[in-house]
């Protein structure tokens, strides 16, 4: 077990705990720029979609892993960004203003919702998001003059400049991006800002109480949290090629939360466990259907089957998600004889109604 | 004008639905402060293994009714027992997301029993019509609005005034104090899992006649059913099936009037968007009981 000798306060805020993390770090982003000189095709564009899926997770991850807010429609500014940017780049208009003008739309979306629904507590907001989203996907299925409704939308290819992206050059566009939402997320979270998001999860009294404005903080959560949600949909636009309205429906927000709870709330290196873990689930399914026997293997159902399943058995046996458990095995090799269970224990509580009679 | 009745009538019958399944989001609320995410899922379990009793078994109609409804209650209670007790105590969110699990969960397997097309029955009173002067009721939706006022009272009442639905609601305030005062905190939060698993398939067997059914009926339904939960006030079962109605016929008349006119679908938003009003208006509900919390 190392110990780290602090000599000044920033340390405490310092993204990388001491040099032999950041080495970590280092070593995992030389590996994955190397991954499309080592391997095939298959899994250079698995590993462009766990980008992508991480880049969305981020943007749940900062609302409902830091500031503590339920959204069940965050797949509306999927669809929303991916609709925008598809539909910008077809009038002409340069993937460097159409992706900022997809942000920027998700993130008025997302005050707009906010503000309707933060004046109540969590559930109230979550059903606001979903009514959101649920709107959202009939307008895009209705108003087939622009989104070409259930036909589909064709994205034109990826371009910068001229040049065309080929699926190497589109990985490692996506490795940027993603590299520069975690590095801006952390340096957002250990900011005044962040602190203030997770001060409002962990008690909105006492956060009011030390002069954070309630409203306003959880909108800026939300805006920026729409908005890095809404440039993954724009990123994932060319991925897809095509866009229809169910790709964006309400299991899609259900699979973003999914991401989030599995690979472990508050926390950011969760969010690409979530995704590896999101992105590689219908491939373990389609592995184990061919083993079961072809009277189970073959219904339709199994692959809902197994998310509901699965986000049971996650909330109720490891709520931190695979962070959560990635953090308890390190802790048992580095204090090796040592490790008690109980440093981990789960503070359960008394309900208590906020309602009057 | 006869149509005018005829739509007001269905609009009723259809958000006499959602209320009782909004009922049974508020019968849990009230008792565990849970959030059942997965209580229109149950409601299409409760109906399918109605349909099963009658078309397959042969059973006579009411005595299927009534297994349905024990079988359900059962169902509510093993739920409790076997996933929820274990989330007594945590977040929530927590909560609201097994819930939604467990929905993920009862429409595979429903959809691995019952296959995926849509079923019906066929009832005592199917294709029966009452005539009023010129307007003529289906009986199917008179069944379903007095079915629902006679149980809503009778929930409303056993709320009120029996011991059981007074120590459901001590649980709910406050959990420890219930605890003190000698309340079986545990038996009376499984109770209530039961009551809403039996309401939930009184919603889903009277929905038959009206609608079929198939797996995924119970997404959008719940989901409706909440908005009316939220619109009527959460926690409220007056509120609940003011919210129900108000859902059903909005949902009717913009069907009607709206959709004709602009050309595509507005009725299946109108729902959402009334929500969203509400939201905005007036957050907490027609018939508050949620207040800001204090120090």
């Amino acid at each position: 077990m190392r110990f780290v000798l602090k000599t000044d306060y920033h340390q405490d805020v310092d993204i990388f705990r001491d040099r032999v993390q950041f080495g970590w770090y280092a070593a995992l982003f030389v590996l994955v720029l190397c991954i499309p000189m080592l391997s095939g095709t298959y899994v250079e564009s698995q590993l462009t979609l766990v980008f992508l899926w991480s880049i969305a997770g981020a943007g749940l991850m900062i609302l409902v892993g830091y500031t503590g807010l339920i959204s069940l429609g965050h797949a509306a500014f999927l669809s929303v960004g991916a609709y925008t940017h598809a539909i910008l780049l077809e009038m002409g208009l340069p993937p460097f203003v159409s992706i900022p003008l997809a942000m920027a739309l998700c993130s008025v979306l997302g005050v707009i919702v906010s503000i309707a629904a933060l004046r109540m507590t969590g559930i109230y907001l979550a059903i606001a998001t979903l009514a959101f989203a649920m709107i959202v996907e009939k307008i895009v299925k209705n108003w087939s003059a622009v989104t070409g409704g259930n036909a589909g939308f064709k994205v034109p290819p990826p371009e910068i400049f001229g040049w065309e992206l080929n699926s190497t050059a589109y990985y490692y566009v996506c490795l940027l991006v993603l590299t520069l939402v975690m590095i801006g997320v952390s340096n957002l979270l250990r900011a005044p800002t962040g602190r203030a998001f997770i001060a409002v999860r962990d008690s909105e009294v006492s956060a009011q109480a030390t002069g954070i404005n309630l409203v306003k903080t959880k909108a800026l959560a939300f805006a920026i949290s729409a908005a890095l949600t809404g440039l993954a949909g724009t990123l994932l636009a060319h991925q897809w090629h095509y866009l229809f309205p169910d790709s964006f429906s309400m299991i899609t927000s259900i699979k973003l939360l999914m991401l989030v709870i599995i690979g472990g709330l508050g926390s950011m290196s969760g969010v690409v466990f979530g995704a590896i873990f999101m992105t590689l689930l219908p491939d373990g399914i389609a592995t184990v259907r061919e083993w079961l026997p072809d009277s189970i293997g073959n219904l339709p159902g199994l692959e809902p089957f197994t998310f509901g399943l699965l986000l049971i058995v996650f909330l109720v046996f490891e709520p931190q998600g695979i962070n959560g458990r990635w953090q308890k095995v390190r802790l048992f090799f580095s204090r090796f004889p040592l490790y008690r269970k109980k440093t981990f224990r789960r503070q359960k509580s008394f309900l208590r109604t906020e309602r009057v009679h | 004008m006869e149509t005018f009745f005829q739509l007001l009538l269905s609009g009723i019958a259809q958000g006499c639905v959602y209320g009782l399944v909004a009922i049974g989001f508020v019968v849990i609320y009230k008792a565990t402060e849970m959030v059942n995410f997965a209580q229109g899922d149950i409601m299409m379990l409760g109906a399918f293994i109605t349909i099963t009793l009658i078309n397959h078994l042969q059973w006579n109609y009411f005595l299927a009714v009534v297994t349905a409804i024990g079988v359900m209650g059962l169902v509510g209670l093993t739920l409790e027992r076997g996933l929820l007790r274990r989330m007594i105590g945590e977040s929530p969110f927590a909560v609201l997301m097994v819930t939604i699990g467990l929905g993920f969960v009862l429409r595979s397997v429903a959809g691995m029993i019952w296959g995926h097309n849509p079923r019906s029955i066929v009832t005592p009173y199917t294709e029966q019509t009452l005539q009023f002067g010129a307007v003529v009721f289906p009986v199917a939706d008179l069944v379903v609005v007095a079915a629902t006022v006679v149980l809503c009272g009778l929930t409303f009442l056993f709320f009120r005034y029996t011991r059981f639905g007074i120590a459901m609601q001590a649980t709910s305030q406050n959990q420890l104090a219930a605890y003190y005062v000698g309340i079986p905190v545990k038996r009376v939060v499984a109770a209530s899992w039961a009551l809403a698993a039996a309401i939930a398939a009184i919603a889903g067997i009277l929905l038959l006649p009206l609608k079929s059914v198939y797996p995924e009926v119970g997404l959008i339904l719940g989901i409706k059913a909440f908005a009316a939960a939220i619109v009527g006030g959460f926690g409220s079962l007056p509120g609940a099936m003011v919210g129900g109605l108000a859902i059903g016929l909005v949902e009717i008349f913009t069907k009607y009037w709206v959709d004709g006119r602009v050309g595509f679908s507005v009725s299946e938003t109108s729902v959402y968007i009334l929500l969203l009003v509400m939201l905005i208006v007036r957050p907490s509900g027609l018939f508050a009981s949620l207040q800001k919390k204090k120090v």
